[in-house]
This record gives C-alpha cells, sequence and structure tokens, in this order.
C-alpha cells in the first residue's frame, strides 16, 4: 500500500467561516477511498482543494498536500493545470450543467488530450472513441459529433467519466457522481467505475451522502462532518464497529437488510449541520449528540483504535 | 469596493440635487437677464481667460447673452424634459407591462407585440417628424419624448408583474376575494417600484440627450428659450475660435447626464445587493 | 426551429404593417398636409392646386390604401422637394449610411469586447469599476457635442482627418467614432454580465479541472457562451445606430439616408420622411431576425427545435 495523495491537517474559510477544519486523510494507489457526510460539511470544497480549483474567495491552508511524494500545496497555477486532467482527474454531480454546451462531445474530450498529450486532432478523436467504448457507450463514433444536450443524464455522467480517463489519470476525484441520477442509472456507473478501477489501477476519492454507495465501493471511509474527518477507517470495521455517534446516526438512518426489521422505524439525526464561527471551540456534533456531556465543548481528543481506525469524541472506547 | 460603489451613488445624487435645486432657484441664481441681447458685447470669454470680465463669469454668446444665466435656465429645461417625460412615459409603459404581465395570454401577446413595434421605430426620426409637423414647443418636445420612451418601462413591468404574479401574498389577495384592479395596485405595483426606479433614471437621461439632440437640429425648443443643446447649435459656428462656447453647455449635459446615470448604477446595485442578503 | 423562424416571419411581416400604418399617420399629424407643402407664403389657390397635384383631396382611406399598396411594391411616390423617385433616392444614400453603420458597429465592437471581458474577469476590482466608470461618463455624451468636439481636436487642431463631407474613407473615421460611443456602454455590459455567467458556469470549472489553460478557458468554452446574448444586442444597437445616424450624419454632412431624412423633414418633403420611417424599420426588424437565426447557429440547443 502506497500513498498516492496524503493531506494533513487542512483548513478552508469563507470569510470567517471555517468550512474544513484540519482534516487529514490518505488515497492509496489503486484503492477506493470514500468521503462521507451530510449535505454543507465540506466535502466538495476539500475535492475542490485538491484540485486547486477552490473560488477566488475561500482561504486554503495546509500542513501538507502530496500527490505522489510531490508537494502540490506550493505549485502555481501552471503547474497545477499541468497535473489537472492528466495525472489527477474529477468528475462533478451535475452531469447536466458540467459539459460545455456549446461543443460537441468529441471536442471536448479531444482537447484534454491535446493538451496533455499533443497530437492530431484525429488521434484525440480516436482516443476519445476507445474511452467511449471503454465506458460502455454504444456507437461511439456518433456520440462523438453530438451535443451534450443531446444525451442523457446518465450518458453525461458517463461521458465525464471517458472524459476524465482521457489521459490515464492515477487519481480520479468523484464528486457525488451518482447523485443525480436514476437509481438504475447509478448502479451501473459505479460498477462502471469498479471495472474500471481493477482495469486501470485507478485510485478513487468518493465523495458520497450514500452509504448505500460507501458500503458498494469503498476500501476506506472518511466520515466528516463540520468539516473535520470525525471518524476514519477501512470499511469493515466502520460498518461493523462504528465509534463516532455521527456515524452511528448514519448508519441508523439507513436500511440494512437483516438487521433492521420491517416495522422498525429507521433512525434519524435531529437537527442541521452547524455554521462554525472564528471562535468555535469543542465537539460541533455536540448539540446534535444523545450521548453529549458536559466536556464536550472543551477541545476533543482522537481515539485512535486500531493503526487503520480513529475517531474523535470525548467519549474513549 | 462597497465605499465606492455607494460614493458613485453619492456624487450621482449631489450632481442630480444640484442641478434640480439650480432650476427651481433660477430666476434667483441668475444675476442676469438670459434674453437681453448686447450686440455691443458678443462672445465675451469667460472669467478665468484673458479678456474676460467678473460682469459675465462665463462670458457671452453671439448674440452677447449672458452665458451662465443662460446655463442656469436651460438647467431648467433639461430637469423639465427629463421630470416630465419619466412622468408620461413611466404612466404608459407601467400600464402596458403591468397590465400584460398580469393577465398573461392574449392581452400579453399584444402589450409584447405593441413593445416590438414601438422599438423598430426609429426613435430620432419620428421626434423629429413630429415635431416638425405639430410645430416646436417645450409641450410638444415632452409629449413627443413622453409617447416614445415608454418601451423600457413596459418591459421592466411586465417582467416584474410576471414574477411578482406568482408569489404567496398575492395568491393570498387572490383568495381573500380582492378585486383585480385592487390587486394590481395594492399588491403588485408597490413591490415592482425599485425596479422601475432604475428604469426612470435611465430614461431621464435619454430623454434629457434626445432634447438635447432635438433642440440642436432645430426641432426641439425653439429659440430663445436657452436649451443646452440649442445653446450649442447656436454656437457651433464659433466653435473654430472659441472652443469653450460648445464646451460650456456640453460639459453641462454630460455632467448632468453622468449624474443620473451614476444615481442609477447606484440604485441598481443596493437593489441587487439589498436582495440577495 | 422552422416552427420559430416562421412565428418570427409573421411577427416581423406585423411588424412592418403596424409602421407602415404609424408613417402614413404621422405624416397626417399637422392636419392639413397642402398647407404645410405649399409654405408659409401660399395663397388660398396655391394650396388648392397642391391639394389636387398630391392627390390629398381623396378621402384619407383612399389615400393610405394607394400609399400601402405602392410601398408593398417599393414604389414610395415622388419625392416633393429632390424631383426623384424617393425609393432611388434611399437607394442612392443607403450605401453611405450602412458603411457609417458597420464602421460604428465595428469600433464599437473592437472596444467593448475586450473592455467587458477584461471587466468580467477583474469583477468587483478596482479595474472593473475604473471600465465601467468610463462607459458611464461615454454614455452621458452627447453624440452631437462629441462630434463637434472631435470636429475641433481631430480635425482642425491636430489636422488628422477631414471634418466634413464624403469623399474618403476618411470622413467615416470620425462619424464612426461618435456612432460608436451610443453603443459601447451597452455591448460591454452585456459582454462583461455575460462572462461573469460563462466563467462562473459549471462547465468552466470541468474545463479547468481538464487543465486547459487560461486562454483556452477564456476565449473558447466561456466566451462562446457570453456570444449569444451579444449576438443579439449587438443587431439591436446597429438598428439604433442606423437610426441615430441622423445626428451625426448631420453634424458630418455625410450624405446618407439620415442627411436624406433631416432634408425631406426640414423642406416637409413626406413621401421621403414615411419612407424612411419605414425602411429603418424593416431594417431593424431584418436585423433582429438575422440575430435570433446567429443564435440559433451558436447555440445548438435552439438548432435542433
Ligand atoms: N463559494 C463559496 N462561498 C462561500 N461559502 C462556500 C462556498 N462554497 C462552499 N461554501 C461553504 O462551505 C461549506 C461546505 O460546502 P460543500 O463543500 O459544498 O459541502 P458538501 O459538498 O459537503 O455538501 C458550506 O457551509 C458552504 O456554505
Ligand atoms: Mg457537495
Amino acid at each position: 500500500m502506497t500513498a498516492l495523495l496524503e493531506v494533513a491537517d487542512l483548513h478552508i474559510g469563507f470569510g470567517g467561516l471555517a468550512a474544513v477544519r484540519g482534516a487529514s486523510f490518505t488515497v492509496n494507489k489503486g484503492e477506493t477511498h470514500c468521503l462521507v457526510g451530510e449535505s454543507g460539511c465540506g466535502k466538495s470544497v476539500t475535492a475542490l482543494a485538491m484540485m486547486g480549483l477552490l473560488p477566488a474567495n475561500a482561504e486554503r491552508r495546509t500542513a501538507a498536500l502530496r500527490f505522489d511524494g510531490q508537494d502540490i500545496a506550493g505549485l502555481s497555477e501552471r503547474e497545477m493545470s499541468r497535473l489537472r486532467g492528466d495525472r489527477i482527474a474529477m468528475i462533478f454531480q451535475e452531469p447536466m450543467t458540467s459539459l460545455n454546451p456549446a461543443y460537441t462531445v468529441g471536442s471536448q474530450m479531444g482537447e484534454v488530450y491535446r493538451r496533455h498529450r499533443g497530437g492530431t486532432r484525429q488521434a484525440a478523436l480516436d482516443r476519445a472513441a476507445e474511452l467511449l467504448e471503454r465506458v460502455r457507450i454504444t456507437s461511439p463514433g456518433m456520440r462523438l459529433g453530438q451535443f451534450p444536450h443531446q444525451l442523457s443524464g446518465g450518458l453525461r455522467q458517463r461521458v465525464m467519466i471517458a472524459m476524465a480517463l482521457m489521459c490515464e489519470p492515477e487519481l480520479l476525484i468523484a464528486d457525488e457522481p451518482t447523485t443525480a441520477l436514476d437509481v438504475t442509472v447509478q448502479a451501473q456507473i459505479l460498477r462502471l467505475l469498479a471495472d474500471l478501477q481493477t482495469e486501470l489501477g485507478l485510485a478513487i476519492l468518493m465523495i458520497t451522502h450514500d452509504l448505500g454507495i460507501v458500503a458498494r465501493t469503498a476500501h476506506r471511509v472518511s466520515v466528516m462532518y463540520a468539516g473535520e474527518i470525525v471518524e476514519t477507517a477501512p470499511v469493515f470495521p466502520l460498518f461493523a464497529e462504528p465509534r463516532h455517534p455521527y456515524t452511528r446516526g448514519l448508519l441508523s438512518c439507513v436500511p440494512v437488510p437483516g438487521k433492521v426489521g420491517r416495522d422498525e422505524p429507521l433512525g434519524s439525526i435531529r437537527g442541521t449541520v452547524p455554521r462554525i464561527g472564528p471562535n468555535f471551540a469543542g465537539c460541533a456534533f455536540r448539540d446534535r449528540c444523545d450521548l453529549a456531556r458536559p466536556d464536550c465543548s472543551s477541545p476533543v481528543v482522537r481515539h485512535t483504535l486500531a493503526s487503520e481506525h480513529s475517531y474523535l469524541c470525548q467519549i474513549a472506547p | 469596493m462597497r465605499a465606492l460603489r455607494n460614493a458613485g451613488l453619492c456624487v450621482g445624487a449631489v450632481i442630480v440635487g444640484f442641478t434640480l435645486l439650480v432650476a427651481i432657484f433660477a430666476p434667483i441664481l441668475a444675476t442676469q437677464d438670459p434674453f437681453a441681447q448686447d450686440l455691443s458685447r458678443r462672445l465675451i470669454v469667460p472669467f478665468w481667460m484673458e479678456g474676460g470680465s467678473t460682469n459675465h463669469l462665463l462670458g457671452t454668446d453671439q448674440l452677447g447673452r449672458d452665458y451662465l444665466a443662460r446655463l442656469i435656465y436651460g438647467a431648467r429645461i433639461s430637469m423639465l424634459i427629463g421630470i416630465m417625460t419619466v412622468v408620461t412615459s413611466g404612466a404608459i409603459g407601467v400600464a402596458m407591462g403591468v397590465i400584460g404581465g398580469f393577465f398573461g395570454g392574449r392581452i400579453d401577446d399584444m402589450i409584447l407585440f405593441a413593445i416590438t413595434a414601438r422599438l423598430s421605430i426609429p426613435l430620432i426620426l419620428v421626434a423629429l417628424a413630429v415635431v416638425s409637423l405639430v410645430g416646436s414647443s417645450l409641450t410638444v418636445v415632452v409629449m413627443t419624448l413622453g409617447l416614445l420612451l415608454w418601451d423600457r418601462f413596459a418591459v421592466v413591468a411586465r417582467v416584474s408583474t410576471m414574477q411578482i404574479r406568482t408569489l404567496d401574498f398575492v395568491a393570498a389577495a387572490w383568495s381573500a376575494g380582492c378585486s383585480r384592479p385592487r390587486i394590481l395596485l395594492r399588491e403588485v405595483l408597490p413591490n415592482i417600484l425599485s425596479p422601475l426606479a432604475v428604469v426612470a433614471t435611465l430614461e431621464m437621461a435619454l430623454a434629457i440627450l434626445l432634447e438635447a439632440a432635438l433642440s440642436f437640429l432645430g426641432l426641439g425648443v425653439p429659440p430663445p428659450l436657452p436649451s443646452w443643446g440649442l445653446m450649442i447649435a447656436e454656437a457651433k459656428d464659433y466653435m473654430f475660435f472659441s472652443p469653450w462656447v460648445i464646451m460650456v453647455p456640453g460639459l453641462s449635459l454630460c455632467a448632468l447626464v453622468f449624474g443620473i446615470n451614476l444615481l442609477g448604477d447606484g440604485l441598481r446595485d443596493l437593489l441587487k445587493t439589498g436582495r440577495t442578503t | 426551429m422552422l416552427h420559430l423562424l416562421i412565428r418570427r416571419l409573421a411577427v416581423a411581416f406585423l411588424v412592418c404593417i403596424t409602421v407602415l400604418t404609424f408613417a402614413f399617420a404621422l405624416t397626417r399629424l399637422s392636419g392639413d398636409l397642402a398647407i404645410s407643402i405649399a409654405g408659409p407664403s401660399a395663397t388660398a389657390a396655391d394650396i388648392e392646386v397642391v391639394r389636387k397635384a398630391y392627390g390629398l383631396d381623396r378621402p384619407v382611406v383612399e389615400q393610405f390604401f394607394d400609399w400601402v399598396g405602392r410601398a408593398a411594391v417599393g414604389d414610395f411616390g415622388q419625392s416633393y422637394f429632390y424631383k426623384e423617385r424617393v425609393s432611388k433616392l434611399i437607394v442612392d444614400r443607403l450605401p453611405v449610411t450602412m458603411t457609417l453603420g458597420l464602421v460604428g458597429l465595428g469600433i464599437a465592437l473592437l472596444v467593448a469586447l475586450p473592455l467587458g471581458v477584461v471587466s468580467a474577469l477583474n469583477e468587483g476590482r478596482v479595474i472593473d469599476r475604473v471600465i465601467s466608470l468610463v462607459a458611464l461618463l461615454g454614455q452621458a455624451m452627447p453624440s452631437f457635442w462629441l462630434g463637434l468636439i472631435l470636429m475641433v481636436t481631430l480635425g482642425l487642431k491636430l489636422g488628422w482627418l477631414p471634418i466634413s463631407g464624403t469623399g474618403s474613407w476618411e470622413h467615416f473615421v470620425m462619424p464612426g467614432i461618435v456612432l460608436a460611443f451610443s453603443a459601447i456602454p451597452a455591448l460591454m455590459r452585456l459582454t462583461r454580465s455575460g462572462m461573469i455567467d460563462a466563467m462562473n458556469a459549471d462547465y468552466i470549472r470541468t474545463a479547468r479541472a481538464k487543465g486547459l489553460s487560461r486562454t483556452s478557458i477564456v476565449l473558447k468554452h466561456a466566451a462562446r457562451n457570453a456570444a449569444m446574448p451579444v449576438v443579439s444586442i449587438a443587431a439591436v444597437q446597429l438598428g439604433f445606430m442606423l437610426g441615430g445616424s441622423i445626428v451625426i450624419e448631420t453634424v458630418f454632412a455625410l450624405h446618407g439616408v439620415g442627411f436624406l431624412a433631416w432634408e425631406s423633414i426640414s423642406k416637409n418633403d413626406f413621401p421621403t420622411v414615411q419612407a424612411v420611417v419605414l425602411m429603418l424599420a424593416i431594417i431593424y426588424t431584418l436585423l433582429t431576425l438575422g440575430a435570433d437565426l446567429l443564435n440559433a447557429l451558436l447555440d445548438p440547443r435552439l438548432r435542433a427545435q
């Protein structure tokens, strides 16, 4: 297991509000690492920070941001753009709007290849056709000449994936790639990603709020809450022995066949993700937590269970 | 940046307010008669130039009339035209837009068609022709511009009304059994006033510029009234020798219109930020 | 697409009919046209002669349909003042006005597009505010006054350009600049807001995630999408410019349609006035129609409809 992407103590703020607070995680080569949490927890911002694509009004601070052993936090925009699309690729939640409506699929796929690999337009189109076939799109030749609005959502997301794979990246960041799609299409896309991972040895940072997707795809899981990674573990221990009350809360919200009976009510977490101002201290989950104690408002310690499993809570194991 | 924006609004308000005051108090401010000719004292230069006199701070025109006095009375004409045109065209345009946006369907199609047709009619040309046919006077100019400049009011009022119509409080008024005119006047109109205020500034600026152009071409405000556009037209034969004769009224026009535009821009920004926060 | 086109054409046709009626009604505003034509020094007998000669003694409805019928086939009658066919007068003068309009639009686009893009890419910064302020200042300048100023400075003081007339291409530069001024603010603002919208779109984020160069992102991905509203407004502005050319042609003594309109208005030459109003309206309508079609070509989504 060699680390491909290492993040240590990542902080992202918007004005006075903190979106990410000291997040650390590692994505290993050929592995899927799931970042899971409710909407607004800072998952997308984290992903964008990896790519150097944060909006102009965001402030980023990090102890280390390494890709394949190289520090990429200090890279210039120009150097970063050499990595993006080539060695690190990203796909987004909104397949409907993520493709440029004015250009054909072929033109948009081809330009990544030509940017990073050079070559003729025809070579790029051939490569694009090859990848469309790889993501199981039939008659790729025809699709290359089509415009995004002529494709369904599922097809567009396949095109996005194919486009991301044009230059055989080592890391694919997928920000809720299936959230906007039908359930059946969702399953196809996830299977496709899994297949591609084995074929190409791709590392995936998969962002989702859906534990079902986590269960199906993840090797490792990091649970994010209000900008912090509150629990991180390989997928089996996490589902078997969740430690953080938030992780447990999330798990109680999904029906697990065999575990949850037909008429048993599903759990839910009351309240919403708080906004974190400048002088916030303690556990951000305490107002929503059934196990909250007075010492939850003082700085929280990180407990380590096994070498791979740690969580952020006052309650000792 | 915000400060800069508000600065724009303030500067605009100051310019427009100042011009308005000058226009209102013209008889007090002007120490000389703007119509009194004195052919022995023609084209005296402003006081800061060599040969100028403090008697005529901005000099005199080709007929020996005091330029400052004419400029001050000219502010009256510009402001009068600007305000009256906005009132007339605003009333027409808002009525059309609100009716179209509120009732929709056929009525809206007709209103939309009227706007399209109006936009295709060449503005200055028609205004010139009307004034030429009916005879030039301040009233004719105001009426002509008022009857021509309603399009933007109608467009904005129509779109805003369409947005308002679907909102809850209008639905509530419907279900409370309020009559249509009542809903239009009490619920819709007050809520579309702010975008209309921005349009009003735009149209006021446009009306002032158009009046100046008409008067410049001799088919606007008739002489000897001291319209700034007319002052430029009358002075243009002398501009190659004494450029200040066209600079003085021209810069005044520029400043006033710039002020109005600043005001409109400031209002727009204010409304935009007011909506998002 | 075809459906849209037919609908547009129908509306355009109706607009032309409306303007036709309007142009006719316009000339009857003064009450008795014969008095206006005959001039202030005419006797009652003179007026009667004029009335007969121009067919003004017929019922108004008859006159109207007569005029519409001829106008439909491009016959706008005889000019009272020039003693020539109005259609020939217009056709002779149109190239000058068209050249002026296109020069004006060209200058306006050359200035407005880069400024709008720079403004958008620096949204909210000082340079953006400065550009907006300059545009606002430009908008505040009366075109005829700006024309005179240019005549004094570029023409007289610096001697770079001819002051008035139609002889060479140089004669179009100053009027072109003046005409451009009136269109620059609107074009610039739209370019700016279109670019801001485009740069915030998801597909731009995708383009950045693909590692494309900044040039490609701005000029290929954003500009193409920002261009659509700009094309529409450019067509509208060109229409307004042709209408506004009446002032500028008069100032610079450029013998185009605007100058013709100005002369015929001051000479009470109603057939010419009517015809010019109608022609400018038709050109404007065609321009907006053309812009819609061009947009359909630019936007694959519209093309498919
Ligand atoms: N452009 C932005 N400007 C200001 N705040 C932002 C911006 N983008 C995201 N945020 C804030 O950052 C936090 C995390 O957002 P995000 O990463 O999109 O959440 P998630 O992807 O987990 O749903 C949110 O509180 C959001 O309000
Ligand atoms: Mg998100």
